[in-house]
């Protein structure tokens, strides 16, 4: 089978996020950038349904600058077949990255397409579900496994993904509120990744230098024939506001009075 | 004049809370287009949530056949043929697990820009969200003639009941032939107060070492829910659907009390939003001191079952 996987460029959670002192965007000099988390975790699933389930190809696409070819890089390293880059500079809004996927997959045709659940850079949750409705396709959102993290399934590298004996759909469980629901999709579709679905394999050296040699097939918006004016745009970028410094207290005691009688919470 | 319809979240005839900070916010946009509030509720028991929807002096549509399960294909095109039918010019759903499923396939089925997870109504077509685990609030201005918003509930009071009731109607939609099956649904039963809607909320962290017995305890003596960070959920001590943060739930209680964890601003995200503040963390330079307006330096198996019995006391 063909598996399509998103990459987005993205800064690292780990850097110090700062507001531009004219409000237009972050400050982006000297911020770390990496893969969306979610999609490590997309391309890792991508990998263990492709390698259980021979042949398959598992193909990456990244949309942004020149850069983000270090992100599609990544992913090959960590196993990724080949790259597709959609080349743009600026402000790609999600409804724009859902209708270039949509060009990229008519070209494709993959039978699944991967995904994270949330870019962590703008946490917009929507271009999965977005892209589902363009191409008509059923969607598996939040998808996650019944079996936990430090589970033999996960340390076995299982696919936490269930495909379908005659490769038609795939068993999906998903995170929702109150609890998990299981749904059958229907293939072609689009699965959007949560946090619990496994844990991504770093990229080994080996791999790292092998990734070099892989192709990256390079598209650009206009070649697709997107227009990427945004419907959803940015005018204003604030700091939050910040909270009143509170007080440390000595025991319970003066904690269980302060909560009683000064916030009267208790 | 602008249509606003507001999405109920229902489940067999039971109205979801966050409908009603929903429905705020629908108010607040109707104050900033001069439009008027209609609602809809989609599945198996929508008369009934319709019902109790209009008790907050909206008409309310209701679809019921066709739609038992809360697939975001048969969801989102009845919502978005509902949108159609009634001239609708903006969308409101809460953000919720079912909202943010839904919601996008709707904007994508009408051609319309999406706001999600906002925390305010800024104007007729501007939102304000979080962005970067909240450490950046967004002004975004939809530019599409039908917008999509999804909402923070956390942000807007739930709506109070008032003026007469709104009419209930029946409105027929075609069911598309869905490509996804139901199969089955296994929910985390919890006698405690759902988190998103509890007063009150303890959450542990991996400082519990995953024995989150001192919480419980103490979530009970407060009648509170229980929550977790991303550390707990991930080691499978605690179920998923209790993790708090930018990529879980989002709280805002009057008390938050945050036991074991260290602060890290992805489960900031989910929870600075709240009243008041404790941390309880060994180590003093834990960053949960900095959003925290009594912290206590001690550990939390013994300062929890203490503060369980002092709590117990006041009652
Ligand atoms: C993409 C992404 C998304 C994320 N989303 C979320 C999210 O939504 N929610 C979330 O919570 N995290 C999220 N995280 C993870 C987050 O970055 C932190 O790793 C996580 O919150 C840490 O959990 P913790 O505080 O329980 O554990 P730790 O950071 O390990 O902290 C444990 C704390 O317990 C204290 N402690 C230990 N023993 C005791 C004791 N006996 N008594 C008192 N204190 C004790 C320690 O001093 C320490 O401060 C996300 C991360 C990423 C990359
Ligand atoms: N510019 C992009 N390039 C590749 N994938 C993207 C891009 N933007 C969003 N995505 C994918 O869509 C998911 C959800 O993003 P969002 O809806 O923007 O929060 C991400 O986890 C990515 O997998």
């Amino acid at each position: 089978m063909k598996i399509l996987v998103t990459i987005k460029r993205v800064e690292d959670y780990e850097s110090k996020i700062k507001v531009r002192p004219d409000n237009t965007w972050i400050v982006t000099e000297g911020v770390n950038y990496r893969a969306n988390p979610f999609d490590e975790i997309a391309v890792e699933e991508a990998l263990r349904l492709r390698d259980t389930n021979a042949p398959s190809e598992v193909v990456a696409v990244s949309i942004g600058s020149g850069a983000a070819t270090a992100e599609i890089r990544s992913a090959l390293a960590m196993g990724a077949d080949r790259g597709i880059h959609v080349k743009h500079d600026g402000f790609v809004d999600s409804d724009a990255v859902a209708r270039l996927l949509v060009k990229v997959i008519e070209k494709e045709k993959p039978d699944l397409v991967l995904m994270g659940k949330q870019a962590v850079d703008v946490d917009d949750n929507v271009t999965g579900q977005l892209l589902a409705e363009y191409l008509g396709y059923g969607q598996a959102t939040f998808a996650s496994k019944k079996e936990s993290l430090e589970s033999p399934e996960e340390k076995g590298k299982k696919p936490g993904l269930k495909l379908a004996a005659d490769k038609k759909s795939i068993q999906v469980v998903r995170e929702v509120d109150g609890g998990v629901e299981t749904l059958e999709l229907q293939l072609p579709g689009i699965v959007t990744v949560d946090l619990r679905l496994n844990i991504p394999r770093y990229a080994s050296l080996p791999n790292i230098m092998k990734a070099k040699k892989k192709p990256i097939e390079e598209l650009n918006p206009a070649g697709l024939g997107v227009d990427v004016a945004p419907k959803v745009k940015v005018v204003k970028v604030e700091a939050p506001p910040a909270r009143a410094a509170g007080v440390k207290v000595p025991d319970v005691a003066t904690l269980i009075q302060k909560l009683h009688n000064d916030a009267k919470v208790v | 004049m602008a249509t606003i319809l507001l999405v109920a979240e229902q489940a067999h005839g039971h109205l979801k809370k966050a409908t009603l900070s929903a429905l705020t916010a629908a108010q607040q946009l109707a104050q900033k287009n001069g439009g008027q509030i209609q609602g809809l509720a989609v599945g198996a028991g929508a008369q009934t949530a319709a019902q109790e929807l209009a008790a907050y002096g909206i008409p309310v549509h209701a679809v019921e056949a066709g739609f038992e399960h809360a697939l975001a294909e048969t969801h989102g095109a009845a919502i978005a043929e509902a949108v159609k039918k009634l001239a609708a010019t903006d969308v409101i759903i809460a953000a919720t697990a079912y909202g943010k499923d839904i919601a996008p396939r709707v904007a994508a089925r009408l051609g319309a820009g999406i706001a999600s997870d906002v925390m305010a109504v800024v104007s007729a077509n501007q939102f304000k969200r979080a962005m970067w685990a909240g450490n950046a609030i967004a002004t975004v201005e939809v530019t599409t003639k039908v917008k999509v918003v999804t909402v923070r509930a956390t942000e807007f009071a739930a709506a109070q009941k008032g003026g007469s009731a709104g009419a209930v109607q029946a409105l027929a939609v075609s069911a598309p032939a869905a490509k996804t099956k139901f199969v089955e649904y296994a929910e985390v039963k919890s006698a405690r107060p759902e988190l998103t809607e509890a007063g009150v909320v303890v959450s542990g962290g991996r400082g519990t070492k995953g024995d989150f017995k001192p919480i419980e305890a103490l979530a009970d003596a407060l009648g509170a829910a229980v929550g977790a960070s991303r550390a707990v959920c991930d080691a499978g001590w605690q179920p998923n659907d209790l993790q708090v943060g930018q990529t879980g739930k989002v709280v805002a209680p009057k008390l938050y009390i945050a036991a074991g964890i260290s602060g890290a601003i992805q489960h900031l995200a989910g929870m600075k939003g709240s009243k008041t503040i404790v941390a309880v963390n060994k180590d003093p330079e834990a960053p949960i001191f900095q959003v925290a307006d009594y912290g206590l330096v001690a550990d939390l198996f013994k300062a929890l079952p203490e503060l369980t019995e002092e709590v117990k006391k006041l009652k």
